[in-house]
């Protein structure tokens, strides 16, 4: 089971470049609205037809721009699970679930096969109701349900959950992840929400301005993003320019520091990036002296922002958050970062 | 009393309605889909009717159509003759009453949301299947109204009809060219019915529109 996409598509000024190859699990991708992750989904699904490139499901090729091959979305057995659900507002939910049926032609079959979904899906209760009469997280079900039956070999999910409020999110969250393994079906999230990603998918591919930035296992990802979209789209809250000062070493002159790196610093770097967590009082390395500056309190934690005694006038406060419970009595003089936790951010590909 | 008018009328009023329904639909849902340049001159050109005098489009149709025209001459040999016909009013009336379906129906198309037929596209449905049972449906509404508007303009066509299908007593009268016949003959209190008898219709339209507006709203479904 895998998934190669290298598509181009130009839309005015914006250009999408990607190349994604997805082993087989659920891969997220990640990205800013505006990226082109959406769109990516759309040319995989058949539904915008890209410029040039070639995409393959599974040995089966689906879009080929050089041996004129393009499958029509209704022949690449690709689902997709729209930001709204795009459930068909004049039909029942067990019209709706049949729709994704249509390729059966034993009506018994059908039915059997609907019944099936509608209880996995714990939505029997309402087969006869419309759309519009269900909350926003049975309607989710429902779309799932009606893409599930049709039986794709590759499930798209677009933006699942952004619909939704938050409580509703971090069940639903929770339950699609079980569904999509018990049916063991190979998926693209795209989702601009780091949480989301890191929570669902294996591997998490980072898109920003059309193309595809880094992609690898999520915890590979989210701990060396690579460059500063990618620091910033995993959530990396104090990022600063830096270059190499040695083997493993860099200078921050924003901060007036300089901090040894557990990973061996390219020339080419152009910057470091400091998770608002990993700052550490009793950390042993890259120790600094820092000044006071302001707090945010949160419902569990606390974010202090604070100044290197040396940083230079203008930059940004730096961030450093904090279990609450965990929060020292008397703001430290001093603080340090543990050298595996300094990212290394590299500049973005350039066009070829 | 002679109801060959009343009868004309709404032969021709439903058939060129039908005959609006389609194309109308249709060129709405293509035109929707071109790029913009072509579809500014084809929304030109399909909207022409509706602002120019009917009477203007009534040359427009004899100059296309006259017998003396090649296209008339070509069809008279086919055995078809659109002016001074009965027949010849549906186009008439048609060409008159095809904007309003037009643009109805494109607006409806344009606030369609695409996602439903995409998502009916991926899940396997065929086009023709997301137009009729999803598009459609969801456009209802609008089409309704343009499909009405569209009936009731070809009852009510006078200038373009009178042109083309002229007024011959029992063969092309219609309610509007009769009332005006009457009137210039000095027959008012036949004109006089006729008048009533075409209010009476305009109103019976109206409130089938207005119940179904009412129907739909009770169902919850739009």
């Amino acid at each position: 089971m895998s998934l190669s996409v290298h598509i181009k598509k130009h839309f005015g000024s914006f250009q999408l470049r990607v190349d994604l190859e997805h082993p087989e699990g659920i891969t997220g991708i990640l990205g800013a609205s505006g990226c082109g992750k959406s769109l990516t989904l759309k040319c995989i699904a058949g539904i915008i037809t890209p410029d040039e490139g070639k995409i393959v499901l599974n040995d089966r090729v689906l879009f080929d721009s050089e041996r004129k091959v393009n499958l029509k979305p209704q022949q690449r057995r690709v689902g997709y699970l729209f930001q709204n659900y795009a459930l068909f507002p004049n039909m029942t939910v067990e019209k709706n679930i049949l729709c994704g049926l249509c390729r059966e032609k034993d009506r018994q079959i059908k039915w059997q096969k609907m019944q099936q979904a509608a209880e996995f899906m714990q939505i029997e209760d309402y087969l006869k109701s419309y759309p519009q009469q269900l909350s926003g997280g049975q309607q989710q079900r429902v779309a799932l349900a009606r893409i599930l039956v049709s039986e794709p070999e590759l499930l798209l999910l677009d933006e699942p959950f952004s619909a939704l409020d938050s409580y509703l999110r971090d069940h639903l969250q929770t339950q699609v992840k079980k569904i999509l393994k018990s049916f063991g079906k190979d998926a693209l999230i795209v989702s601009h929400s780091r949480d989301e990603i890191y929570h669902l998918c294996e591997y998490t591919a980072l898109m920003g301005q059309g193309r595809v930035l880094r992609m690898g296992r999520t915890k590979d990802v989210f701990a060396c993003p690579g460059s500063l979209t990618g620091a910033m789209l995993t959530g990396c809250k104090n990022i600063a320019a830096a270059r190499k000062a040695g083997e493993y070493e860099v200078d921050v002159p924003d901060w007036g520091i300089r901090l040894r790196t557990a990973q061996p610093v390219q020339g080419h770097l152009c910057g470091v990036g400091i998770r608002a967590h990993y700052f550490h009082i009793k950390a042993r390395e890259n120790i600094y002296p820092v000044v006071y500056s302001a707090e945010i309190e949160e419902p569990f934690e606390t974010t202090m922002l604070f100044r290197y005694e040396k940083q230079r006038e203008g930059t940004p406060d730096i961030w450093w958050r904090v279990p609450k419970d965990r929060k020292p009595g008397r703001f430290p003089e001093s603080l340090g970062i543990a050298p595996q936790n300094v990212l290394l951010l590299y500049p973005e590909q350039e066009d070829v | 009393m002679d109801w060959y008018p009343l009868y004309n009328s709404l032969r021709i009023a439903a058939i060129s309605c039908v005959l609006v329904f389609f194309v109308g639909i249709f060129a709405a849902y293509y035109v929707a889909k071109l790029p913009r340049a072509v579809k500014g001159i084809l929304d030109v050109f399909f909207t022409l009717p509706m602002v120019l005098p009917p009477t203007v489009c009534g040359y427009f149709l004899l100059v296309l159509f006259g017998v003396k025209r090649p296209l008339g001459i070509f069809l008279a040999r086919l055995g078809i003759q659109f002016a001074m016909t009965w027949y010849g009013a549906i186009v008439a009336s048609a060409v008159v009453a095809f904007p309003l379906m037009y643009r109805t129906a494109r607006g409806a198309f344009e606030s369609f949301d695409q996602t439903l037929a995409y998502s009916g596209q991926t899940l396997g449905l065929s086009n023709t299947y997301i137009f009729w049972r999803i598009r459609m449906p969801a456009c209802r509404q609008g089409i309704l109204a343009g499909t009405v508007l569209a009936f009731a303009r070809a009852l009510g066509e006078y200038g373009a009809t009178s042109m083309l299908a002229g007024y011959i007593p029992g063969k092309t009268a219609t309610i509007s060219t009769t009332v005006y016949q009457l009137w210039r003959t000095n027959h008012e209190a036949e004109a006089f019915q006729w008048v009533m008898i075409n209010m009476l219709i305009s109103a019976v339209i109206l409130l089938v529109v207005n119940m179904l507006e009412k129907k739909n709203g009770k169902a919850g479904v739009s």
